[in-house]
Formats: C-alpha cells, structure tokens, sequence
C-alpha cells in the first residue's frame, strides 16, 4: 500500500524543527529519520502522521566522534556508516557486532542510529546495546535539551521518554574497556530478534569486576539482567557460573508469547543466549589483557 | 506539492511530487522507468532496490522527497547503449532468473556488491544477496551469475589498466 496523505518539511536548523513539530502537534507531527520503520509502517497505516519533519537536511545530527572516555554518534548517522567505522569497532565494538544483525545493507544504509532508538521496538538489537553501555541519550526540544539515561528512555513497545516535540540528537557510549558479546536468536538472518543479549565484561586478573547485560525481545521494553550481573562479580567467569547466571536472569524474565515464539520459548532462548554471550564476552576479556 | 530534483542514471530531473509519492512511484509513474519493480512495498522483498549515490537502498520504504539533491542509479542505467552490462549478460548467460520480477532488484544490489568488493567469495555473495528474494532459481545461478561478473569486470578492468 501507499502511506496515507501528510504534510512535510526539511527545515535546515534543529530550532525549525522543534517549532514545526511543536506548531503541527495536533495533526501528530513526527520526526522522519531514515524512515526504515516509519514509512512500512505508513504503507501498513500503522501510522498516520498528518506531518512529517524531516530531519535530513538539519546540521549537526550526523556523525561519529570521540571525546576522551565516550563515544558519540550523532542520531542521524546511517546505521551502515556507524557498521564501517573504525572509530566505533575500537571504541565500542559491541555497537559494530550487534548492527550487523540489523536488517540487510539495504535498510542500514538508511536506517539511522537515532531511528532505531526512538522507534524503541522492543525487539530492535541497538536499544539493548544502549542499556547494556549506560548510554545516554540527548533530546533537544523547545525548552533546550536534556539527558536521559539509557536505563530511563524506554518506557514501553515503541515508547520512549521523548515528548512529542522533543527529538533526539545524539547517543553517548562510555567506553568499555572489557570484553563484549551480541547474540540474538531469529528466525530468518537479518529478521527482528526473537531474543537478543548485549553482554559486557571487564576483568581484573583472573576475577570479573563488571559485568553488564541486557536483553530485547523477552518483554514490552529491553531489560537489564542485573542478577547475571551481581552473579558474575568476582569470580572468574567459568562455565558453572555463567550457567547460574543464566538461570538468575531468566528467573527474573515474564516474556509475553506471541506468533512469533511462546513465552516457554522465549525464557529457554534468553537462558542459552545469555550463556553464549557471557562465554563470549568473558573470553574476550581475557584475551584483552 | 514539494519541488524535488534529481539526477537518475546521469540525467537531471526537477519536479512537483506529493510528500506521500514513494520513490519507487515517482521512478516508475512520474519518470516512466518501469524497470524498476514493486513487491511488498513494505521493504522486505528488495525487488524495487537501487541505488541512491551509490548504496543500495529499498526504493519501496524511500519517499521520493527524501532523493531531493540526490543521484540515483536504476536498471535502465546498467547497459552502455544496446552492450549489456557484464552482470545483466552473466544473469543471461548463467540463467540467474526465471520470472525475472526480482531481476533488477538483485542486479542493483549485485553491482553495489562488486563496486565494494571486486572478488567476493561464494559465500559473501550469498550473505550480501540474502537482502532480496528470489521465488524461482532458489539463488544458485544467481550466485553464479554474480561470481561470473566479477570475474570478468576484474579481467575488463585488468586489460585497460
């Protein structure tokens, strides 16, 4: 199908697009990014925004850069851009590993870093990527911008902490120093995850003294696996205990089922992801020293 | 009604297009490049692929407003006059279709592949054509096809040099 009719504008500066989204809110003015998500949508009538504010010719929003510990990338980056840049495969190889497995070329040459972010599908591989850093996520909007952390943004499927004429403007990744793993379970290569882990560890010696995972697909936003997380601290990683941890996690998880997989389905996937990844990522720890 | 203009396969074109007007459409309806199919019109099938200064994008999930400023590569630029490009006559050659209706899709998205990677392996192949469905070949004279281009764009390119 065709999207539905809408009224649009490329504004060039971030205060022009504030003011329209601001100006059209009652005919539901959205962002358009990459629209790898919003114009299937449209074609569906999933959606039907009266206005779209396109943010691709605005300054400013695309691009990758480092400052000291954090890594930046700015929310119009194509996701194919973010995939090939050096930058981002030493400061946060997690973000590489996982956008492999966003769609195909294709969508990623596209699709925006911001998009996927704000579009907060439940079972997208970056906003797990984002909890799993502590990212923090910058809006700006008619007041000036804000902060919010990784841990706050997600509020539900598709929902996010953004007001309706607040649009985000870039994500900020604290280097990890560690080891780092993506694992997702789908049913075609390149589809949505079923269930996917972003799985982070930083050792000292032979002990783990960080660890950081987080899940998509197992419930209405990403989550945390924090019992994985306090399980793993101080011991050396191996396989028993990554296997508790597992086990902790998913204990923790109430996955909804749907045509997709069975909530039974889901909780096994989790528990075996989440030991794939943890092995992995507790490996590349250690070969990182 | 929003001014867009483009250059597609080398020629300039400014004109009036509804917000909501895909590019696929606006290729299709507008310019009259009908080479161009339209599958799913939901981004998955890859048949209405080209190429958008020079990536591969779904043409079906891009609204034309969104090519303003941009140059844009479908089908109908791949044959130099009545010579067919070495990846049309290799689809040709090897027999990499049947129907034909994901033929352009795959042949665009296959000169990406080769413009980054002049000799793919079989499996890269596979892997970077996995972004478009094929109903009829079940992909192994497409694979063929591609493989069979690459080589001999790498021997063309090797005798001018």
């Amino acid at each position: 199908m065709k999207p539905p009719p809408f009224d649009y504008a490329a504004p060039t500066t971030l205060d022009e697009a504030i003011g329209l989204l601001a100006e059209h809110a009652g005919a539901e003015a959205r962002v358009l990014a990459g629209g790898q998500s919003l114009i299937p949508m449209m074609n569906f009538r999933l959606a039907k925004p009266g206005y779209l504010v396109d943010l691709r010719r605005v300054a400013g929003l695309a691009g990758i850069r480092r400052e000291g510990d954090t890594l930046v990338i700015g929310a119009m980056t194509r996701m194919a851009e973010v995939e090939r840049s050096p930058e981002v495969a030493v400061a946060a190889p997690l973000v590489t590993e996982a956008i492999g497995l966003v769609a195909h070329v294709p969508v990623r040459n596209s699709g925006t870093v911001g998009g996927s972010l704000a579009h907060a599908d439940p079972a997208a591989e970056l906003p797990a990527v984002v909890l799993a850093l502590d990212a923090k996520l910058v809006a700006a909007g008619p007041g000036g911008t804000r902060t919010i952390p990784a841990g706050e943004f997600f509020t539900g499927p598709y929902g996010t902490a953004l007001a309706p004429e607040e649009i985000l403007t870039e994500v900020r990744l604290p280097v990890w120093p560690g080891g780092h793993a993506f694992t997702e379970f789908s049913r075609i290569h390149a589809n949505f995850a079923v269930v996917a882990v972003a799985a982070l560890v930083d050792a000292d010696g032979d002990r783990i003294r960080r660890a950081s995972v987080a899940l998509a697909g197992v419930g209405p936003t990403p989550v945390r696996a924090h019992s994985a997380e306090r399980a793993l601290l101080g011991t050396s990683g191996d396989a028993e205990t990554i296997r508790r941890a597992a086990q902790l996690a998913a204990a923790d998880l109430s996955p909804a089922g749907d045509l997709h997989a069975s909530a039974e389905t889901r909780l096994t996937l989790a528990q075996v992801y989440l030991r794939r990844g943890l092995e992995l990522a507790v490996s590349r720890a250690r070969n990182e020293r | 009604m929003t001014a867009i203009s483009v250059t597609v396969n080398g020629r300039p074109h400014t004109a009036q297009v509804e917000p909501r007007r895909l590019l696929v459409d606006f290729l299709r309806e507008d310019l009259g490049l009908v080479g161009t199919h339209i599958g799913c019109e939901h981004g998955v099938c890859g048949t209405c692929t080209v190429l958008l200064d020079g990536r591969s994008i779904r043409s079906c999930i891009t609204l034309a407003v969104q090519a303003d400023g941009a140059e844009i590569s479908t089908v109908e630029g791949l044959a130099d006059g009545a010579e067919l490009h070495p990846l049309q006559d290799e689809f040709s050659e090897k027999q990499g279709l049947q129907c034909g209706y994901c033929t352009p899709g795959m042949l665009m998205r296959a000169s990406e592949i080769l413009a980054g990677n002049p000799d793919p392996s079989p499996a890269e192949v596979r892997e970077a054509i996995a972004s478009n469905l094929c109903r009829c070949t079940g992909y192994q004279f497409i694979v063929e096809a591609v493989l069979g281009a690459a080589e001999r764009m790498r021997a063309e390119k090797e005798t001018a040099s």
